[in-house]
């Protein structure tokens, strides 16, 4: 057969649209997920497992045979921990990809960087990860612990294990400010007093004088809603002050990056949380999780509390989309607050129709050897603090942050 | 009376860790009036150095102290002889090149080790004075800081190097005349001050995570102190490092290390609109 320059145009340009011809069909036919996480940058500690989680999670939807019968894709952006490219890649991702939902943003900051843009352009928003609580918009979705479910049990359990007289060190932006605000409630609820109040920019990783300051004033406990790999060093330079032997320490964010096994054993042993997740919780729903994970990923190492609420997260909606039997948005949003509900490796997961954030588990926990060990399991927690200010059934148009008066 | 000491060693380390910063950029910006804004990359060269050096078994002091000045030295010599050697006396020529050696190597440390944050722990545990607990790096800290102040001046007043290198940048002909090369001398204290940067980052890094920008973060300080210290090279260092160091501390106990980092900012304006050509234009002239 000679090759003349017609009929080779005409082979290829035959063979390159049979190529072409299932991608654009499956293009068309997927259902497309978009994800804005930082995978790169001071916050990636976070970030980079929630990119894994979400990977896992949207494989299993897809070998269980999708969603509606329709592929899932994902269409994932690393904001590499700047606030500014969350604005652009949301536009991008309603504009130019028309996603059926966005999952994603880690920081409060970069939450409220997106959440309007996503309302305004009626795509559907969760936020998968812990947050300060109060926020009521009816496009958005939270399963993370608000400070109802966690430092309402944090604060008595680590002052009953230390003392009243309590110091906070909290990052200075909206989640830092806010949760302070919440430990100080708290903390005068159960009696103490609260010795002191420091915030940090976000890069901030001297804190020798502080662990001076905190000294001066003799607190029974430290509480650190410190944030992202910079403030990581406070917690070593608390060790190496050999201040982890004198003053209890309870933090609301320490360990959901994975931080206690960054730090040493020395370093870490002792320290008091309480989360949704712990990668030591022995149930057979999250052994199975943990051995998916090592199918897909080798080993359990990168597994932490914000990447689990994010897998979480992807199958509440996923469960929405089935139970809706469609992706339009009106419609997913109906069938999650009939009191949709998930179970996956960190308990049952309900949506709580009132406010949209969920109805979940806590466990106290105490860093031990690089482990998170349960001390306490308190099940099925509301989130009390939102639904206090927020009631979406009846006042469904309803756009605001509420914050704490203190 | 614990809490004084705890505070005049949390001043101490302020200064120490001024002095650290800016020893490197002292060498090169103030006897050689390189503006080198890659500084701040040859001290995380140096942390990175460093953590490379400790998990690959070596002994933490060892890579701090020996590894990683001897790195970026060697660093600091290659691109003397690539880059800088054609542009003395182009200030403004300098300042886009070693921008762009920054850029550059940030870009480098992204692909090397990540755009994450990396770090070793203190290698000395801490200790008590009275009922205060200090951290014992600290100290570490205000004993290389000293030494090394102590060996630059040294070496600068003492040796016949240190003589020939204070000549050669004051009057390179004369030198030339004399019979020393300049083109030698001139790489030479390069290499010293990126090692001198090296160093103060492999220090700095246990204490402070390192991630590829973080040089953005000392490049200021280090020039604040540099040009606050006026031409004499130790004892403007010296001064301006404890002037800073001290109003730093100060606000940082008072209100917090946020104020703390803007009065230091403050002071330096209000230092240079009194003295504008530095503190040792007008105290201690003729010191080295």
């Amino acid at each position: 057969m000679t090759l003349n320059r017609r009929s080779f145009l005409a082979s290829t340009a035959a063979a390159t649209g049979a190529l072409m011809m299932p991608a654009i069909a499956r293009a068309q036919d997927a259902i497309r997920v978009g994800t804005v996480l930082d995978v790169s940058g001071i916050f990636d500690a976070y970030g980079t497992p929630m990119d894994m989680a979400q990977r896992l999670a949207v494989q299993e939807i897809n070998d269980a045979g999708g969603l509606l019968d329709r592929p899932v894709e994902l269409v994932s952006y690393d904001t590499q921990s700047d606030m500014a490219l969350y604005t652009q890649y949301a536009q991008r991702l309603v504009r130019q990809d028309n996603v059926d939902v966005v999952h994603g943003g880690i920081l409060s900051a970069s939450r409220e960087a997106i959440r309007q843009t996503l309302r305004r352009a009626n795509t559907l928003y969760f936020y998968n990860v812990q947050y300060e609580g109060g926020v009521c918009d009816r496009n958005a979705f939270f399963n993370g612990v608000t400070p109802a479910q966690q430092a309402e049990v944090l604060v008595p359990w680590a002052m009953s294990r230390s003392g009243p007289r309590v110091y906070i060190l909290a990052a200075d932006y909206n989640y830092g400010q806010i949760t302070a605000r919440w430990l100080q409630k708290y903390i005068a609820d159960n009696d103490g007093e609260t010795v002191g109040v420091d915030f940090f920019p976000l890069d901030v990783a001297d804190f020798g004088s502080t662990i001076a300051r905190i000294q001066t004033e003799s607190p029974d406990l430290v509480i650190a809603p410190l944030v992202g790999g910079a403030h990581l060093s406070f917690f070593r330079q608390w060790a190496a002050a050999g201040m982890n032997d004198r003053i209890p320490l309870a933090s609301t964010t320490m360990g959901v990056g994975n931080e206690h096994k960054v730090l040493t054993p020395e370093e870490g042993n002792g320290m008091m949380v309480a989360y949704n997740y712990s990668q030591e919780l022995d149930t057979p729903l999250n052994n199975a999780f943990k051995e998916r994970w090592v199918a897909a990923y080798g080993d359990t190492d990168a597994i932490h509390e914000i990447a689990v609420s994010h897998y979480m997260g992807l199958h509440l909606w996923a469960e929405g989309v089935r139970a809706a039997g469609s992706v339009d948005r009106d419609a997913v949003i109906e069938a999650m607050e009939g009191g949709l509900s998930v179970e996956g490796p960190s308990g049952v997961m309900t949506i709580d129709p009132q406010t949209h954030h969920a109805t979940l588990d806590v466990h106290l926990m105490e860093v031990r050897d690089q482990k998170m060990e349960v001390a306490e399991s308190l099940s099925q927690r509301p989130p009390v603090d939102t639904q206090a200010v927020c009631n979406l059934t009846e006042n469904p148009d309803d756009n605001t942050q509420y914050e704490i008066e203190f | 009376m614990d809490l004084a000491v705890v505070i005049l060693v949390e001043v101490l380390y302020a200064i120490a860790s001024l002095v650290l910063i800016s020893a490197g950029l002292a060498v090169v910006f103030g006897m050689m009036k390189v503006i080198n804004l890659a500084h701040g990359e040859f001290m995380v060269l140096g942390g990175y150095a460093t953590i490379t050096a400790v998990g690959l078994g070596v002994n933490i002091f060892v890579a701090m102290l020996i590894i990683a000045p001897l790195v970026v030295g060697l660093f600091g010599l290659i691109v003397e002889r690539l880059v800088f050697r054609h542009l003395y006396g182009r200030m403004i020529d300098t300042m886009l090149a070693s921008w762009g050696l920054s850029l550059m190597m940030i870009g480098a440390f992204k692909m090397i080790f990540g755009n994450t944050t990396t770090g070793v722990s203190g290698p000395i545990p801490g200790f008590a004075v009275g009922n205060y607990q200090i951290n014992g790096y600290n100290f570490f800290i205000i004993v290389v800081s000293v030494v090394l102040l102590l060996a630059i001046l040294a070496v600068l007043r003492g040796t016949r190097a240190g003589l020939v290198a204070r000549g050669a940048m004051q009057r390179a002909d004369m030198a030339s005349a004399l019979g020393h090369s300049p083109d030698r001398i001139y790489m030479t204290t390069f290499a010293i001050g990126a090692a001198l940067s090296g160093l103060a980052g492999a220090v700095l890094a246990p204490l402070v995570g390192l991630v590829p920008t973080a040089g953005a973060a000392f490049i200021a300080k280090a020039f604040i102190t540099v040009i606050a210290g006026g031409p004499s090279l130790v004892a403007g260092l010296a001064s301006a490092a404890a002037s800073f160091g001290l109003v730093n501390q100060f606000f940082s106990f008072l209100v917090s290390p946020v104020v703390g980092d803007v009065a230091l900012l403050v002071a330096a304006v209000v230092l240079l609109r009194l003295m504008p050509r530095g503190i040792t234009s007008r105290f201690l002239r003729g010191k080295l």
